[in-house]
């Protein structure tokens, strides 16, 4: 035990002394913090005041624009041609054109420019004239505008999961949906990353001829299984670094300039896409979006058991990783150098993939057959099961597809092992599938 | 008496006997060589002794105890496949390994810098071990072999890549080693090395033993019985002179000197030569020419496997 410790240090400690680890771990928070921060960053940039001439032939929406912190509107007293022949050298950006039509209520405008405008210009004038159309509609047909506004209503729709014994749960499948995918995702990557660093570890022992000196003093599956565990605890505490830093650069920018946290009301869709999760702070600052969306979305976040998704996305996080980890070894230990791992990389990149690629599916229907199987299967469950697992699974599945994982781990350990211990001290040999199913037949 | 002891050992790849019911002993603080052409089963053999790898059938004792994995800290094994992480330094290096093998970290500190020292090599302690040359590399595997002074030493084919000054280093270090006690297998198939250092040996072919004993008494065994003369030249034939039975087989002259090679029938006392000699010429040096491991080697390994496999093993040599 105290050998296996021995390696386990060592990998471990090798690895995360190594400059590209840190340059890693470093990028990688930049990188995720970025993704926050630098849309709304981006929003503020593009916050410089426009103003828009208006020509309106009509006189109905000329003092309809309100101005905003970044739209300022200025009604001309000109016909449009000689608007537009003053614009170009108004130092405006643009002239907003409405021609007077048959019709008693106009319905189009012509929006001419110098440089392209933005979408939020566009469809701050769109849905302003679209307010004003609409009421001038209704009063051409007798209908009260606060009438009308009661009417319009939008549909709630609450999902709530019943349980026996007429317990009630509500269920958001949005904000499930998005943990899933992510902690899906980040599974995906992991096993992928980190696997293929023991692959290369186990390459790199064969090839500088280390390895028979090495199993002169432990057990090749000591030194394998000590490989496994260093580069797993090599990426757990990439991982939480990342996740530490990553709020860290969030928090301290949030906190160094909230200003640029207050949003604008053209800038507030926006920033509510990026900080879903942030519900509090979002339900204040949002005005245009129903609160009573937002705050659904908190309840979904609050509904969701924290502790149970953070203990299974551990469990299958490294459960998975140990799975993969052992296949990737084995693969190591079978060849002579990198490239020769690709025929052998192919079946265990298949499951992974194809896991990916249904993760879509499984969303959309959590608990159908091709779901169930997926996620019980100890190749793909790791994937699929965290994308089931916020949805709510059944204690059955989720019982099932643990042992199986648990199993399916032990199992391509033994198999790994066996080519593992075999393959380390061979050199110089083309190794095919026949190859390798000798050396599971051989005896320790 | 006997530190190691492989009886009946059997392994068996897929299609291929690796070890057919081989047995050696090994004697205390003696140099032991495993000998044979390569592809003999030597490296199996000694895979099995290092628990790298499990026999089929047999068993295994050390020092009087069947062979489990706690005597791995009593043996210290360089391979023939032998190497050091690249980019790992040549000091923490040597400490993990030897670690590994069970000393605490301080005890392997203390012994390295020892050895560091007298190899002349402490300037490479921190040095990465992709920056050192081949030989100074060779230097710190054997360093690592022999750190944590085992009572068993196994070396294969410990001179090949070895460059002409680390291999005597390397030949004084194994002697000290075997004086002070330990004791040495030593794997290979360069014969010359064998004379100078093996106390005993096997001879592996296709699997199986085919000789096994002390070098002088195999020697002894295998020898053709023909003594060497450095005498004044004399004008009568040589062979009209000799005792029936006695035949001269080569003559060189050597300035004023002859040479002559004599073979006599088994047996025969070495004075009676020369009694029968020193009537007719006067004698300046006058040996025993015992046949080499080299030779006897080939005639073992033709005799059991035939004409056909001579080549083969003329080429391996």
């Amino acid at each position: 035990m105290n050998k296996i410790s021995l390696i386990i240090q060592r990998e471990y400690l090798t690895r995360v002394k190594k400059k590209s680890f840190i340059v890693m771990t470093i990028l990688g928070p930049v990188l995720m913090a970025a993704l926050f921060i630098v849309p709304v960053y981006l929003a503020q940039m593009g916050g410089e005041v426009k103003t828009i001439q208006v020509v309106d032939e009509t006189g109905m929406f000329s003092h309809r624009f309100e101005n905003t912190k970044e739209l300022i509107f200025k009604p001309l007293d000109l016909d449009i041609e000689q608007a537009k022949a003053i614009f170009p050298n108004s130092g405006d950006d643009a002239l907003l054109y409405i021609p007077i039509t048959e019709l008693s209520v106009p319905s189009s405008a012509f929006l001419y420019f110098d440089k392209q405008p933005t979408m939020i210009i566009k469809s701050h004038i769109n849905s302003s004239m679209r307010r004003e159309v609409e009421s001038l509609k209704l009063a051409a047909s007798g209908i009260d505008p606060d009438i009308m506004r009661s009417i319009k209503s939008s549909v709630n729709l609450v999902t709530i999961k019943l349980h026996e014994g007429g317990k009630e749960e509500k269920k958001f499948s949005e904000v499930a949906t998005i943990l899933g995918f992510v902690s899906a995702i980040l599974i995906y990557m992991f096993v992928f990353m980190f696997g293929s660093q023991v692959m290369r570890g186990v390459i790199e022992e064969k090839t500088s001829r280390i390895v028979e000196v090495i199993v002169s003093s432990v057990k090749p599956f000591q030194l394998m299984m000590g490989k496994i565990v260093g580069i797993g605890l090599v990426g757990l505490t990439q991982f939480l670094l990342w996740v530490v830093l990553t709020l860290m650069i969030v928090v301290g920018f949030q906190t160094a300039f909230p200003e640029k946290f207050r949003a604008s009301e053209t800038e507030n869709k926006m920033i509510s896409n990026t900080r879903i999760t942030d519900a509090n702070q979002s339900i204040e600052e949002t005005l245009q979006i129903d609160e009573s969306v937002m705050a659904q979305v908190a309840e979904g976040i609050r509904s969701i058991n924290f502790s149970a998704i953070i203990f299974s996305f551990l469990f299958y996080f490294l459960g998975g990783y140990l799975l993969y980890a052992a296949l990737f070894a084995a693969i190591g230990g079978a060849v002579d150098n990198e490239t020769d791992s690709q025929q052998f990389m192919l079946p265990i990149t298949i499951p992974l993939i194809i896991a990916l690629v249904m993760a879509q599916y499984v969303i959309n229907e959590p608990n159908g057959p091709i779901s169930f199987w997926l996620s019980i299967i100890p190749l793909t469950s790791p994937v699929i099961m965290m994308i089931r697992i916020p949805f709510g699974v059944p204690y059955f599945d989720l019982g099932l597809s643990v042992v199986l994982l648990i199993l399916g781990f032990l199992g391509t350990t033994w198999l790994a092992a066996k080519i593992y211990r075999t393959g380390i001290l061979m050199y110089g040999k083309k190794v095919d599938y026949a190859e390798l199913w000798k050396w599971l037949r051989y005896k320790g | 008496m006997e530190l190691f002891i492989a009886q009946n050992i059997k392994k068996q790849y897929a299609n291929h006997l690796a070890l057919n019911k081989v047995s050696i002993s090994v004697n205390k603080q003696r140099i032991f060589g495993l000998l044979g052409p390569n592809g003999a089963g030597k490296t199996t053999l000694i895979r099995i002794i290092n628990q790298i790898t499990a026999p089929d059938d047999g068993k295994l004792f050390f020092a009087g105890e069947r062979l489990i994995p706690k005597h791995t800290a009593e043996i210290g094994y360089l391979p023939e496949e032998r190497g050091l992480y690249k980019k790992m330094k040549v000091g923490e290096q040597a400490l993990y390994l030897a670690q590994l093998k069970g000393l605490s970290r301080h005890e392997a500190l203390i012994r390295l810098k020892k050895w560091f020292e007298r190899m002349d090599i402490q300037a490479w302690w921190d040095k990465k071990v992709e920056e050192l040359s081949k030989g100074m590399q060779q230097k710190v595997q054997f360093i690592i072999t022999v750190i944590h002074e085992p009572q068993l030493l196994i070396f294969d084919e410990p001179f090949s890549g070895f460059d002409p000054i680390n291999v005597n280093i390397l030949k004084e270090e194994i002697l000290q080693l075997r004086d002070k006690g330990a004791t040495i297998i030593f794997s290979t198939h360069n014969m010359s090395s064998v004379e100078e250092l093996c106390d005993d040996i096997a001879l592996i072919d296709k699997a199986e033993k085919i000789l096994d004993g002390g070098v002088k008494d195999i020697k002894q065994q295998y020898k053709d019985n023909i003594y060497e003369v450095l005498c004044n030249s004399m004008n009568d034939e040589i062979n009209d002179v000799l005792k029936p039975g006695y035949r001269m087989i080569e003559k060189a002259e050597e300035g004023s000197l002859t040479r002559l090679k004599i073979k006599v029938p088994p047996h025969t006392h070495s004075n009676e030569l020369l009694q029968n000699l020193i009537q007719y010429v006067e004698i300046h040096e006058y040996r025993e020419l015992l046949p080499s491991m080299n030779d006897i080697f080939i005639r073992k390994v033709n005799e059991a496997s035939g004409n056909e496999s001579m080549n083969q093993i003329a080429n391996n040599l």
